[in-house]
Formats: structure tokens, sequence, C-alpha cells
């Protein structure tokens, strides 16, 4: 099966990649453009932890295949970290340390931006609901969904950046 | 008049909290390397099963297909652990020889150009095999008859030339006899897999100078790294290991599985390899908790105090003991609990089935000793008559008392955790619990 050439908008800019027919858009992140905050914890679409946003809706970057992004917006935990100092969400997750090895982390702060840009006061029973994809074998899940009440007080009202 | 403190009682940022929450803390499949190769492994389809044949024929048309490695490539093939401690005799096969222990041993690696040819490739060798006959439960493993796991005759790990790890203190038998009442239970527990998020994985690269950057997850990396050396046989000076980044471990990440095979490949290639478990190999083939079964029998007084326990336990090793002989040790010199118990008997069997090969995880060979004794306790506490706090001071043990195995216990603080944990949960105690102390007793006391 012949390659086949995909572009699509990462970080302000577009991005062109050379891609056999099915590559994942993990597999085009992490491997073609360097963007390792995509991890894969299972590559099944089991742990959430490739969580990337296209378009600003939340997706499973290791069940996309890219040809399905092509001329969409992705954003990773790379494109929403500023230039100086840390995201809301990212400084609440250092407030409340919402990680031990830090592995499921770049999908939990995905997963919560993309919650935090559709409700920015949700509930409880709502960021639950959101985490619920994304699996944690160190922290009990407490202080992540402290850390995302956290950012929601933080941001509500002035919108999350970018 | 302590001076200041500037850090216990505080919370402190985590130095790698701002990598983590960035995405710029780099795990070990982090790494890329120009020219890397790919290792996958070919596994047993089997429980228990005699080599045939191995056809590669097939395997090796594929395109991307660079080589397969067996047992005659590993130097040392047959290797243990904890043999860097001691511990013998030398039992798990990096790659199988002629028999198959358990689903899921590797037979032969196939390193490719990529991960789908390497894993088209894994899909295209031929096992012929001898099925047989294969054992999952400890006390079947023990019984005449039952099929052998191991090269050296016998189901059982051997502790200075006893099939367990014993434990003798005090004459349980003459307490059982003047005990008022025996509470019997037999607790079994099942394997859990640790499921970190991040699976094992190394990467391993030939430098310039003739030695070998491992890349690796380990949460033992110079267990790895010596295990390594004796595997393929090479001064340990030629390896370099590095970790200290782990996607999650709890125990899973201290056996020595993927470095040997990783590097072995990296020096028959002279090429980068990774060797990254997949989830399903996570889950279905990485070491586990083992199973135990544990059999208590505790001689009690109508007042609650234990005055006798016996205690036989079988730890469900799988095919090959990694590091649950060690497990085993730590299981019987805390099988007794923290209770001042004057007399007690404990045999703790490492038993060899055809299952997944168990080792480390949390508590390590302690924590399934603590679920049977403290639902021990809870039976005790319900047969005489008290309550689950009281039978707990009454048999808590306290400075200068000796535990079974010989130990003197130094800066016990189970009663003052149970004092702070009533406080917690707003429990009243009686007064003589409030004001009992972990400090040594009087003489003539109990």
């Amino acid at each position: 099966m012949a390659s086949t050439i995909v572009t699509f908008e990462l970080a302000g800019r577009e991005v062109e990649v050379m891609v056999k027919p099915m590559t994942t858009l993990q597999a085009v992140l992490r491997y073609q453009l360097g963007f390792t905050s995509v991890k894969e914890g299972c590559r099944q679409g089991g742990c959430g932890s490739c969580t990337v946003l296209v378009d600003g809706e939340p997706m499973m970057s290791c069940l996309l295949p890219v040809e399905d992004v092509a001329g969409r917006r992705v954003t990773t935990l790379e494109t929403i970290t500023p230039d100086e100092g840390v995201h809301p969400i990212q400084q609440a997750f250092i407030d409340h340390t919402a990680f031990q090895c830090g592995y499921c982390t770049p999908g939990m702060i995905m997963i919560s931006k993309a919650l935090l840009d559709h409700d920015p006061h949700p509930t409880r029973e709502a960021i639950v609901d959101a985490l619920a994809g994304n699996l944690c074998r160190c922290t009990g899940y407490e202080p992540i969904v402290a850390a995302v009440e956290g950012a929601a007080q933080a941001t509500a009202g002035k919108g999350a950046p970018r | 008049m302590s001076p200041a403190l500037n850090v216990v009682g505080r919370s402190v940022a985590r130095s790698d909290g701002i990598g983590h929450v960035t995405g710029r803390t780099q795990y070990t499949t982090d790494h890329v390397f120009p020219g890397m190769l790919h290792l996958k492994i070919v596994r047993s389809p089997a429980h228990h099963a005699r080599i045939r044949h191995i056809d590669l024929s097939e395997a090796e048309r594929v395109p991307g297909f660079v080589r397969a490695l067996t047992y005659r490539d590993v130097p040392h093939n047959v290797y243990t652990i904890l043999g860097l401690i001691g511990v013998e005799p030398e039992e798990e096969f990096v790659l199988a020889e002629d028999r198959l222990r358990y689903k899921g041993e590797p037979i032969v690696a196939i390193v490719a150009e990529s991960e789908e040819a390497a894993l088209d490739a894994v899909a295209r060798v031929k096992l012929d095999l001898e099925e047989l006959p294969a054992v999952f439960d400890v006390e079947e493993a023990l019984k005449p008859g039952a099929p052998i796991v191991t090269h050296w005759g016998n189901n059982t790990f051997m502790y200075e030339g006893h099939p367990c790890r014993r434990v003798r203190f005090g004459d349980v038998e003459e307490a059982f006899a003047r005990a008022d009442h025996i509470v019997e239970g037999v607790y079994d527990t099942k394997p859990i897999e640790h499921a970190a998020i991040e699976t094992t994985a190394c990467i391993a690269v030939p430098e310039a100078n003739g030695r070998y950057t491992v890349y690796t997850n380990s949460q033992a990396v110079y267990f790895s790294l010596d295990n390594t050396a004796i595997i393929l046989q090479i001064p340990g000076n030629r390896l370099h290991f590095v970790g200290g980044t782990v996607g999650g471990g709890f125990g899973g990440k201290v056996d020595v599985i993927v470095e040997p095979l990783a590097t072995l490949a990296a020096i028959k290639t002279n090429r980068p390899v990774k060797y990254a478990y997949s989830r399903s190999e996570e889950m279905q083939v990485s070491s586990t908790r083992s199973a135990w079964r544990i059999y208590v029998k505790d001689g009690v007084t109508r007042d609650g105090h234990i005055i006798a326990r016996k205690v036989t336990s079988y730890a469900d090793s799988g095919a090959y003991s990694r590091q649950t002989p060690y497990a085993l040790t730590k299981h019987a010199a805390n099988a007794a609990g923290p209770y001042a118990i004057p007399n007690v008997s404990i045999d703790a069997y490492c038993v060899y089935t055809n299952r997944v090969p168990s080792s480390a995880m949390r508590g390590f060979g302690i924590t399934m000793a603590s679920f049977a004794i403290e639902v021990q306790m809870d039976k005790i506490a319900e047969l005489v008559g008290l309550d689950p706090w009281s039978i707990r001071f009454i048999n808590a043990y306290r400075d200068g008392d000796v535990k079974p195995h010989r130990k003197v216990v130094e800066d016990a603080t189970l009663i003052e955790t149970m004092q702070a944990a009533a406080a917690l949960v707003g429990h009243d105690l009686p007064a003589e619990f409030r004001t009992m102390t972990s400090a040594p007793r009087h003489a003539g006391e109990e």
C-alpha cells in the first residue's frame, strides 16, 4: 500500500507527514514529530494516556488513523504549555501533587482541558465522569480530581488559554 | 528548643513535577535512535510442552526481518535473578531450550527493521510441540506423581536443604493442648498484575567505544546490569544502564527480562534495539503477585490472648522463582504479625507450577500474611466476645518482645498507631487502651 501525505494543524502551524495507510496519530506524533507527551500505555484505546484534542474534542490518538485528522487542528500537552511558566491546569496538577510516576499525566491534563473548555464550572461528578477513560495506577485519582477542581477555580470566568 | 524545620511538616514541590505536567519527562520509549531495530518474542502457546522442532524459514522471508535469536545465541542461558546474592540453583531460561514451562515463555527473539515486520515474522514461526500434563495448584504440585516443573526434580524451592522456610519458637503443640479455643482458617489469594501504565521496555544502543548504553525502565538497574553481564558473559564495564524514570512499577519491573535480549541483539546486529512489552504481554506474561494459600491455626485463651500460632503457607511462584524465595523468607518472618505470641511454628513453601512466574509486588510476602492474620484476629475477637480493637491491643507486641524469628522488637508503634486511628475515626477507646504504650513490659507483665 502506497504512503500518502497528510496535512494537519499542530502548534499553530501546518505539518505534513508521509504515512502508510492506517498509521495512528499517536505513532506520527511520537515517532515522526517528537511530541512524546503523547504516551502509549496500551495502544488499544484502554488507558487514555495518549489523549489529544482534535478540533477541541478529546480523542485517543492510538485509535485514530492520521488520515482522519487531515485539515483539522491537533492539540497536545506540548502545544498548551506556554513559552514561559505553565498553564493553569498544569499549575493545579503541581499544587495538588496530582501525579506520582507521571506517565498518565499528559492524558489527564488533556482530558481535563477538554472538560474545562466545555464546562468551566464542572461538578465533582462531571470531573469524575470526564476522567473515567483515563487510568492512573499510582494516585488513587483523588489528587487528580482535586487538581481539576482547583484548575476550574483558577480558570473559571477567564477561559482557559488556547 | 528544636531548630526550625524547613522540610518536615511542609509540602514540598516534587523536583520532577514540572517535567511530568509539561510532558518533558523522558521515559524509556520516548528515546528514538537512528537505525533502531525492534525485537519481538515467539512465546509458548502451551502451559507445559516439549519442543520437537522450530521452523523459522517462513519468518526469515518477511521483508524487514534482520535475524532470529535462540538459546544457542545466549552465552549463559540459564540464570537466577537472585544469584547475585547467592541464591541457587540457576533455573530460568532466557530463551527456552527443549521444554516450555508456562504459557508465554520466550522461545525465539525476532529482530526486524520495524515493529510490524517483527510481529509479522513472529506470527510466521512454526512450532512443533508435544504438550505435557500441567499443574496449576500449589498443593496439587506437591502430591506424588504431579508433573515436575523444575529441571532438578521436585516442585519446591529448597531452603538450606529443606523444602520450606521454617520458623520454630516455643512449643505450639503443648500450647494448643492447654488453649481454651482453637481457631483455624485457610486463606486463598489470587495473582495480581501490577498493570503499570507504562509497559516494561528497554533500548540497547551500541556505542563507538565498544560499550552498550541501555535505556531501561527497570526498578532495579544494577540487578539488571549485573544479570545482563552474567547472561551475556561480558564484563559489567561494557554496560551503561540509564534508568531512574519509571512509569509505574509497584514491583513489576524488578525482574531482569528485556535487557539481556535487547543487549544481545544490539551486540549481534551492531544497531540500537528496542524491546518493549505490548499491553497484552504486560498483562499476560510479566510477573504477577503470587497466588497464596495460607493455613492458620491459633490457640487462644478465653480472655483473648493468642498463646500459639501455626502457619503453613504456599506461594505459587509459577514456573520460575524470580524474587519469590525472598518474599517467602519475609513472609515467614512476619506471619505471626505484630503480636506477641509465645509459641509459633511456620512452614512457608515456594512452590513451582506451570503458571506465569510471579515475583515482587508491594508488601512482598507480607501483604498476604497480613490478610490472613487480620481475618483471624477478627474471628478470634468474635469468638471470645471482644471487639476488633480490643483483641489487637491485648495481643500487640511491645519494645523488647522477641519475635518468633528471634528479632527483638524495637520502635514498635502498633499501639500508638491504633490510638491515632481511633482518634481519627472518632472511636472512644477504654482508658486501659488509651493509656497503653509500646514501652517494654515490666517483669511478669503479660
